[in-house]
């Protein structure tokens, strides 16, 4: 890999799913980019086609179903998607790892926790006896297990939550990952132990210069914890920036309308502006932008049309026929009494 | 509000203890999960409460036990002024109706066979002596105030998305046009579009009928929009108490703090003084000596560690049980 290329490249993807009732375009022409040791959010709602995107990275799709049916992912140069199935397990858990929402179905009951950090180690390295387990301590210490040697012989149900997803993270990081993707990680945690969790993810990031691509419905998630954005929209990339360039400047009208319709913590917020309606059906989806129907800047030509990716500024895109035109809406935004 | 209005529901003192037995024949008990431990507080009509904490903290047992589906081990439920403990059956077939709940899972809380207009009609069958048109009608009444098309009555649930069956859920939880509606988690399961729907609508129809709400929610940015005051619990005891505003402008239990430090504003210039606490919640069965909360605070002093904190008035109506309040103490 030359210095200044990206980690990974995501080009164009799209993941279709077959099903009896029609095609389901689940990723839709998606694209972004990652640079080595950088967070990527990837934010969205149910059926965002978020989750499904995160899964392809790894060729996880759901069969047969499910399939990628474009585009291309370039991790270190290699093209994921040119990769015999044996060669893309080499990637799995070494070089890319996952962690996902539920740590209770991640684990498995009746192994040891010091038995499934050991896992990926013993596959992908070979490691074994001493060298193997130091390995697996220093794994659950970077994510701050307490007393991790004697965790070791613990089973995940004699564990917390919170305990339980910083074992999965011990699992992701073991092999020492140049990508971890976390898909809601912190869902199922409460408040204070997912601002510990959250904690502990950073402080591994900048101890092992780990990328992460992290997969959440939650802004403040988002907020927190990337550099960068993505908000997935039916299937697409509707807008990316840099984060605070997102919260502070938003382009996108559904990124406008998702940030109005989020109550704030620290003033008094009189009526929420909500976005009318529902996500569309990915099913038969109608001609030109996702988001028309609910928009409040739509004209005409949003329905006919896709949207254009506009350059809002140096690294900030939005997908949208409008993005200049509703800069003076920004004050009249309607509020929609549902 | 002032204080001559009489609250709608106001509770004393609510305890509800759960033996942990041993043994399968001859059971005896070898301890209590204190989920709930002396709670009081009182909604007045036309407000929100919150009842803000996290897994264990004994909110659910609370709203439970105003529900009636849990018989509190100690303390005192008063509806209107009246012990609700001493009703006979027609008042608490009175207080029922008045008292809905509205819970998290849409998708849970009805049944998959009844049609739409069946489902919201049943308390209505149930409850009172109307004819069978008069209910259509209050049906169809129902449906078009929580935002859906009186054509969509005919439908089974499992045609509507996540936001228009909690809408379903308001319409029968308003049937009998209930004083208080119980509110457990009611947007945490639905997307984050369509939260700000189904809490304008919430916040209307509180408006249009005077209704009262305990809520029962752990994200503290949906807390402050919807509520007039907030008690934070810990370990089944309210810690804090106050004026939804008052609560987040000025904080003072260190629990609290820690709350909205870990909430995650949506805002990533809001990175300053977060306080990350140590730990986890400790076992309702054995809780720490002393102050609850002692083992994960940041500023946990001698006291703490042996007496509980008693509750100390910081304003007329801003309580907190801590220490570091209480009279005499000179880190005020």
């Amino acid at each position: 890999m030359q210095p200044g290329q990206p980690l990974l490249q995501v080009e164009d993807l799209r993941t279709y799913f077959y099903t009896r009732r029609g095609v389901v375009k689940a990723v839709d022409g998606v694209s972004f980019s990652l640079a080595p040791g950088e967070t990527l959010g990837i934010v969205g709602e149910s059926g965002s086609g978020k989750t499904i995107t995160s899964l392809s990275l790894l060729r996880l799709v759901p069969q047969p179903a499910g399939k990628i049916v474009g585009g291309r992912i370039l991790f270190e140069g290699v093209d994921l998607l040119q990769l015999s199935e044996a060669e893309m397990r080499e990637y799995r858990g070494s070089k890319i790892s996952m962690i996902l929402q539920d740590p209770m179905a991640s684990l498995n009951p009746v192994y040891s926790i010091g038995e499934q950090v050991a896992e990926p180690l013993r596959q992908h390295q070979r490691l074994s006896g001493r060298k193997l387990w130091d390995q697996v301590t220093e794994a659950l210490r970077l994510l701050r297990i307490p007393s991790p040697r004697e965790r070791l012989r613990n089973y995940p149900h004699q564990m917390s939550g919170g305990m339980r997803q910083r074992v999965v993270g011990g699992i992701a990081i073991s092999c020492r990952p140049k990508l971890i993707i976390a898909d809601e990680p912190t869902t199922a945690l409460d408040a204070t132990i997912q601002a510990q969790y959250l904690a502990h993810l950073k402080d591994l990031q900048r101890e092992t210069n780990v990328a992460m691509i992290f997969v959440s419905h939650d802004m403040g998630v988002i907020a927190r914890v990337c550099d960068r954005v993505a908000v997935m929209y039916a299937g697409t990339i509707v807008e990316t920036a840099a984060v605070r360039e997102l919260f502070k400047n938003p382009k996108h009208p559904y990124t406008i309308g998702l940030l109005n319709s989020m109550p704030r913590l620290d003033r008094k917020t009189e009526r929420l502006a909500s976005i009318e309606g529902q996500p569309p059906a990915l099913l038969n989806l109608p001609p030109g932008c996702r988001f028309a129907p609910r928009c409040y800047a739509a004209i005409d030509r949003c329905h006919a049309e896709d949207p254009p990716r506009v350059d809002v500024s140096g690294d900030h895109f939005a997908t949208c026929w409008r993005v200049d035109a509703h800069r003076e809406e920004d004050a009249a935004i309607p509020s929609v009494v549902s | 509000m002032n204080g001559s209005v009489e609250p709608v529901l106001e509770v004393q003192g609510l305890k509800k203890h759960f033996p942990v037995t041993r043994g399968m024949a001859l059971q005896r008990t070898v301890g209590w999960v204190r989920a709930v431990n002396d709670v009081s507080f009182s909604i007045p009509p036309g407000e929100t409460l919150s009842l803000v904490g996290e897994s264990g903290a004994g909110k659910t047992t609370v709203a439970k036990s105003v529900l009636l589906l849990e018989e509190p081990s100690e303390g005192k439920l008063l509806f209107h002024g009246k012990d609700v403990m001493a009703f006979g059956r027609s008042e608490l077939k009175d207080y029922r109706s008045n008292v809905q709940a509205v819970f998290q899972d849409p998708w849970g809380s009805m049944n998959p066979r009844m049609r739409v207009k069946t489902i919201v009609a049943e308390p209505l069958v149930v409850n009172t002596r109307l004819s069978k048109n008069e209910i259509r009608q209050k049906v169809l009444d129902l449906l078009r105030q929580v935002g859906l098309r009186p054509d969509q009555a005919e439908l089974y649930p499992h045609e509507f998305s996540g936001g228009q069956r909690q809408r379903i859920a308001v319409a029968r939880a308003l049937a009998l046009n209930p004083q208080l509606v119980v509110l457990d988690e009611p947007v945490s399961a639905l997307d984050v579009s369509i939260r700000a729907q189904i809490m304008n609508l919430l916040k209307d129809i509180q408006t249009t009928y005077g209704l009262s709400y305990l809520m029962i929610a752990h994200n503290l940015a949906t807390v402050r929009y919807m509520s007039h005051a907030v008690a934070i619990m810990y370990l089944g005891e309210i810690v804090e108490y106050a004026d939804g505003d008052e609560l987040f402008e000025r904080p003072l239990h260190p629990y609290t703090k820690a709350l909205l430090s870990a909430a995650l504003a949506t805002d990533p210039d809001a990175r300053n003084d977060e306080i990350v606490l140590s730990g986890e919640m400790p076992s309702p069965i054995n809780p720490p000596k002393g102050c609850h909360f002692h083992p994960r605070c940041p500023f946990a002093m001698d006291v703490c560690r042996e007496v509980a904190p008693a509750v100390t008035y910081v304003g007329s109506k801003h309580k907190v049980s801590c220490h570091l309040y209480s009279e005499g103490s000179t880190h005020q």
